[in-house]
């Protein structure tokens, strides 16, 4: 199901004008700044389809710039995101895509700063759900419907095993995941949606399990917006 | 959620004995982990938006961000209250509602995506009208807004609820069918009737393109939500009256996922057809890029 349930459907809670263009794009900006960890410095924005062509009368350059700046969909300050993120020292760089993506509202961010470089692929599917379609080389699909961890480790036997084990000693109960690997025994990602919130102690011990690179959460379902 | 169609929604509340809302209430519950009062909670927050954004378009005119729309909505109440509307005053009033949260939305204001931003003015137009008139509790108006969630989460997960990939008929389409069925269920209807003012709703809006002139949410979306609200009302009449949707509600779902797939790019919000490429919205585009 692409839609999950009563408030996938009335919702979000918004400043307007576009649910897919601005709502959703605020939400797919804040997925590629909470999958970053902090605030990059420098962000390269290249939209597609529909997005390219109407973003600016929709507002999904000040709603992309509010989700890199952590902001949540009914935020009165969306409105001067992309003066506000250049204010404080983001650069953000648009530009057009074209027609080459599969979904009308997709979008392409690429974030960096001196120490590490993040590549995130998601689409706007409509009423500010949004779908994220690839991280980094990764193919993986999520909805940031739930409280997600982004999990970066080695392909090797077990690995899953210690990481969901982990989960279910802090009774932590997982609705969805996702792996994709670069190639056999090299680098993979887990994309694992769960129920429950994300305790520090519990991701203080997963950042401890030796076959892990790096972990990300993304938790769009607080902060800023019903 | 234990339901994946409308036909399946129908026999799931015959089996509870529950309302369309009532479900959806019990459901969601189920699906979030949270309690009924907590989604509760939270629908009645979203009411809450609704009603200050109607009151905010109707009493404080607000102008687009691009300047291009606005007070509309202010005209339109003054008419219906002098008693000069075809409509009736009160019909005339869910239209009026309808456009002001459509115009606090092109002003960046703050909404409640129903299912859209760009069809967002239907729901609030028809229920906080309904409950002027009918003197109605807000607990009655919440509830009401599960049932238009579940026959959204139905037909958005069956078809389209963006303009981007369905058109208009996806975005407004279904939030007139939304509002129908809610209305239905509010005003006494069985689950049977509500899903039949659904089908007879979205048979209305089937094919219609999604045309934005210059890219915005304005130009013809605003006025559309208030024919929007209008047509709710008649869909809801229609089948509190009896008349049903001889075309199953769900098979009218999957015409409209069938329409929408086929339907060129240039009438799925990329302003690049339709209005948005006549000379006059072409000049409109010209004149707000330079």
């Amino acid at each position: 199901m692409r839609f999950k349930d009563v408030f996938s459907i009335i919702g979000p809670s918004m400043v307007g004008p576009s649910s897919s263009h601005t709502a959703g794009a605020v939400r797919i900006g804040r997925t590629a700044r909470q999958l970053f960890g902090r605030q990059p410095a420098e962000v390269e924005i290249v939209l597609y389809k529909s997005f390219s062509s109407t973003y600016r009368g929709h507002g999904t350059d000040c709603a992309l710039a509010a989700g890199l700046l952590n902001y949540g969909t009914d935020d009165a300050r969306i409105r001067n995101a992309v003066q506000l993120a250049e204010e404080a020292g983001l650069s953000i760089a648009f530009h057009d895509g074209g027609d080459v993506a599969a979904h009308p509202n997709s979008v392409l961010i690429k974030l960096r700063d001196e120490r590490q470089e993040d590549v995130l692929k998601a689409s706007s599917i409509g009423g500010g759900n949004i779908e994220i379609t690839g991280i980094n080389e990764f193919d993986v699909k999520a909805t940031m419907e739930f409280p997600t961890l982004v999990v970066f480790h080695e392909d090797r036997p077990g690995v899953l095993g210690e990481v969901t084990g982990l989960l279910g000693d802090f009774q932590v109960n997982i609705g969805y995941m996702e792996v994709d690997r670069k190639s056999r025994r090299g680098e993979a990602l887990s994309v694992i949606e769960l129920d429950d919130r994300i305790e520090d102690g519990m991701l203080y011990e997963l950042r401890q399990l030796s076959a892990i690179r790096r972990v990300a959460v993304i938790h769009l379902t607080t902060g800023g917006s019903i | 959620m234990k339901f994946a169609s409308l036909t399946e929604l129908i026999e799931c509340c015959r089996g509870d004995a529950l309302s369309i809302g009532e479900l959806m209430l019990a459901e969601q519950a189920k699906e979030s982990g949270c309690s009924e009062s907590e989604v509760f909670a939270r629908m009645a927050a979203y009411y809450g938006i609704m009603k200050e954004a109607v009151r905010e378009g109707v009493e404080r005119p607000v102008q687009s961000r691009s300047g291009l729309t606005g007070g509309d909505a202010a005209r339109v109440h003054e008419y219906g209250a002098r008693g000069e509307s075809s409509l009736g005053a009160e019909a005339c009033k869910a239209m009026s509602y309808a456009l002001a949260v459509s115009e606090v939305n092109a002003s960046m204001g703050r909404i409640i995506a129903t299912p859209t931003a760009g069809s967002c003015g239907i729901i609030p137009g028809v229920f906080v009208s309904s409950q002027e008139r009918w003197g109605w509790h807000d607990d009655q108006l919440i509830k009401g807004l599960f049932t238009a969630g579940a026959i959204g989460y139905v037909i958005a997960n069956n078809s389209f609820i963006s303009g981007a990939e369905g058109g208009c008929q996806a975005e407004v389409g279904s939030a007139i069918g939304m509002a129908a069925g809610a209305l239905t269920e509010m005003r006494g209807g069985t689950p049977e009737q509500a899903v039949h003012a659904v089908g007879l709703a979205l048979k209305n809006s089937l094919g219609l393109i999604c045309d934005p002139v210059a890219g915005l949410v304005e130009i013809p979306c605003i006025v559309r939500n208030g024919f929007g609200a209008v047509t709710a009302l008649a869909a809801a009449d229609m089948a509190l009256a009896g008349i049903r949707s001889v075309i199953p509600t769900d098979e009218v779902v999957q015409v409209m996922h069938e329409v929408g797939t086929k339907m060129p790019e240039q009438y799925r919000e990329t302003a690049k057809g339709g209005l948005a490429q006549t000379p006059t919205g072409k000049r409109i585009m010209r004149e707000l890029t330079l």
